[in-house]
């Protein structure tokens, strides 16, 4: 027990002594979440709409009018030509164009039915069709007032009622949030774990830890632990940044949620650690330890959906830790879900934690090669 | 002699590369993979999602109505609730995304007073899953009153019809092949030659380059070309993969779509040597890459969240990021499929970043050598 007091002494003289990794450990995760928190939006906030109204009457006007109300909507004042219309489309500077015909009019007050045509810039398909939905809900809106004005037949209608739950405003940022944390915490633990170790060999002192009596268990836990508090601590420091900026509160219960991070962290540090001891440069083992957080944060469902990922892909995220970790950490902040909520994912972790720890032990060998 | 000299050090450091096969075997797989995950993994369409029915009602047109959500194939009915209270238990465990909640006497009020209440609820912490089901939902219920109004023809009498441009579709590979290209790059140009030459400084094989005959460009220059190579391979591995299986139009001109490549990767090494004449070891090399290039790279660069959702001050900032000035004009190139006249400014802004990053780095390298 004392040798390892005495490693992790070492160790933290040697983080604290450093004082360029110091602000880079605590200022750039702070600057990442206010930006990117920020930046990783898929609201539509800004839709720019080029009108061609060829019909140019009082309910087209109306119409238009519709979408001028709207915050979502920046009307682009277009010549009464598609082909202008799409110029803008080309240089960016609309995001679609809608074509309302010179019969709209008529066609409305002699309750024909009537066509009016959306073109939207594709290239992003989520974006698209975001905007062709915001678009029709609008259109329909006006339809069901201009229905209202001329009462005729009355059919029975089913009125359906959207409530959202734990998100009533679809804040976007409330769901990216605790991922860019999941992300922040893992990238600071992990690679300062795995680069840490490769650093000794690098510089030869590894070897001076060798040939002391010092075990390999030891060895392994006085290596993770000032990371696990480092990263434990960036944890605590983000969601106090997130709390004040983005005003996000925890549901549920906060001893959960570190207790369920603390298990986690064992997982992104052992496997720093592994990855350490199969390489022999740091620039090697940075690479890998990037190549496998990028798949597996693909994979974790930061942005998507993991329901709707093809079979295999589950199967894959059956031992992706981060996969777990995003999940649990959404429930715990924004649903409040408890221990027994999560307690499949508690357990798999817990797993996972054993046998990385054991595997970074069993990889550590006191000889060089 | 001098060109010998360079080829020597040109050749040491292809060794670098080749001596170590596990990082190169990650070089090359690594952009396939992601165009794999990418393309097969990460969508935003959802099908099949889980959902609760609180029936109130239990009649004929409401069990009629969830056949109809179930074979609309966007709902998975998996539970049916009973009380309140088990909609937020459904939800707190993640069993389901949206509950639909039918009033009593769904049938008699349809029938009698012209109006039944749905209400659908939805575990918005996943916001824009929660917006799209609701969506889902609502326009499943829409053609199902339709139906049963016997007409079959909408009650709405505007429609809409939508054109999708450019991607009549909706694919995301229009997307995230651009996206991969970028990450790619910038992660072996700007990243590994960054930590290549911090390396040499770190372990103090760099004064040995220097007092050696070789010019500092001629180090530099030297340095980079490998992963110039590295990177170029990559760009047209992505290509390839993009264009054969996932069938990515390259509708412009090929020489100009290389051209934007090389001056993007050019554009990354600048930013890697910056990086590598900022920081004294490899540890801080990787962050500053990190935290400065790879993230802003993926989330302002426009790859995955559009630019023009973001606040103004992002936005401006993203004015500032290589990435994004590469990527519009790769998009401009491949899928719109227009000319130099489109991109001549993307490729302007590109080279003056680049001469702007080398300057910097010429001065604070010879600062260094004092």
């Amino acid at each position: 027990m004392k040798t390892i007091l005495f490693i992790l002494q070492k160790e933290f003289i040697q983080i604290f002594r450093n004082k360029a990794m110091l602000p880079i450990i605590f200022m750039l995760p702070i600057v990442q979440l206010l930006i990117l928190a920020n930046a990783a939006t898929q609201e539509m906030k800004n839709i720019n709409l080029a009108v061609v109204d060829f019909d140019n009457s009082k309910t087209s006007r109306e119409l238009i009018n519709a979408f001028g109300n709207s915050p979502f909507y920046t009307i682009i004042p277009v010549k009464q030509s598609v082909n202008s219309a799409m110029d803008k489309v080309h240089n960016s500077q609309a995001d679609a164009i809608l074509v309302i015909e010179d019969d709209f009019e008529e066609k409305i007050v002699n309750s024909e039915k009537v066509e009016l045509q959306l073109l939207v810039n594709a290239i992003n398909g989520t974006a698209a069709s975001l905007i062709n939905g915001y678009t029709s809900s609008i259109v329909t809106g006006y339809s069901a007032k201009i229905g209202i004005q001329n009462v005729e037949q009355f059919k029975p209608a089913i009125a359906t009622k959207v409530r959202h739950w734990y998100n009533p405003e679809l804040n976007y940022k409330l769901y990216m949030v605790p991922g860019i944390l999941v992300i922040l915490v893992t990238v600071v633990g992990m690679f300062l774990t795995a680069l840490n170790i490769v650093r000794e060999k690098e510089l030869g002192t590894i070897e001076q830890i060798n040939v002391t009596p010092i075990k390999r268990y030891q060895f392994i836990v006085g290596k993770l632990i000032p990371f696990w508090i480092i990263a434990l601590f960036e944890l605590a420091f983000g969601l106090l940044i997130a709390r004040l900026v983005f005003n996000l509160t925890i549901a549920g219960s906060i001893p959960l949620l570190f207790g369920f991070a603390s298990i986690y962290l064992l997982v992104a540090l052992s496997g720093g650690l592994v990855l350490s001891t199969a390489a022999n440069n740091q620039q090697q083992v940075m690479f890998m330890a990037f190549f496998f957080m990028i798949l597996f944060i693909l994979m974790s469902g930061l942005f998507t959906a993991t329901e709707s990922m093809p079979q295999w892909a589950q199967v894959i995220n059956a031992i992706n830790p981060l996969y777990y970790f995003m999940d649990v950490i959404r429930m715990v902040i924004l649903k409040g879900s408890g221990f027994a909520d999560i307690q499949r994912q508690f357990i798999i972790s817990l797993g996972l934690a054993l046998f990385s720890l054991l595997w970074a032990v069993q990889r550590y060998r006191k000889t060089s090669d | 002699m001098v060109q010998n000299r360079f080829r020597d050090f040109l050749v040491k450091e292809f060794k670098h590369i080749i001596r170590d096969p596990r990082t190169l075997l990650i070089v090359i797989l690594m952009p396939v993979l992601q165009l794999i995950i990418f393309g097969y993994v990460v969508s935003n369409e959802i099908s099949d999602a889980r959902i609760a029915i609180y029936d109130k009602s239990n009649d004929y047109l409401s069990q009629k109505l969830t056949q109809k959500l179930a074979a609309s194939g966007y709902f998975l009915p998996v539970r049916n609730i009973k009380t309140d209270a088990e909609i937020d238990q459904a939800f707190k465990a993640g069993d389901v995304k949206l509950v639909i909640v039918y009033e009593p006497n769904f049938a008699e009020n349809f029938i009698r007073n012209n109006k039944a209440d749905v209400q659908i609820i939805t575990d918005a912490s996943e916001p824009n899953t929660a917006s799209i089901l609701a969506n889902y939902a609502q326009a499943v219920i829409t053609t199902f009153t339709n139906e049963q109004n016997n007409n079959g023809i909408s009650a709405n009498r505007l429609d809409i019809r939508s054109r999708m441009l450019y991607n009549e579709e909706l694919k995301a590979v229009y997307m995230f092949v651009p996206g991969t290209m970028v990450l790619i790059l910038m992660l072996i140009t700007a990243m590994m030659t960054s930590i290549s030459i911090t390396r040499e400084k770190e372990l103090g094989t760099m004064e040995i380059l220097l007092v050696s005959p070789l010019r500092p460009s001629q180090i530099i220059f030297g340095k980079v070309l490998p992963y110039v190579s590295l990177a170029f391979f990559n760009t047209i591995v992505i290509l390839l993969m993009g264009y054969t299986v996932f069938g990515l139009p390259l509708r412009g001109s090929l020489a100009l779509l290389l051209l934007v490549c090389f001056i993007f990767i050019l554009l990354a090494l600048s930013l890697g040597i910056l990086i590598s004449t900022l920081s004294k070891t490899q540890a801080i090399a990787m962050f500053m890459s990190m935290f400065a290039l790879m993230l802003p790279t993926i989330l302002l660069s426009g790859f995955i969240f559009p630019i023009e959702n973001m606040p103004k001050v992002l936005q401006w900032l993203s004015l500032a990021m290589p990435p994004r000035w590469f990527l519009s004009a790769l998009k401009t190139i491949m899928i719109k499929g227009e000319g130099f006249a489109y991109v001549w400014k993307e490729i302007a802004i590109m080279l003056g970043m680049t001469a702007f990053f080398l300057a910097l780095s010429v001065k604070k390298f010879k600062v260094r050598l004092e």
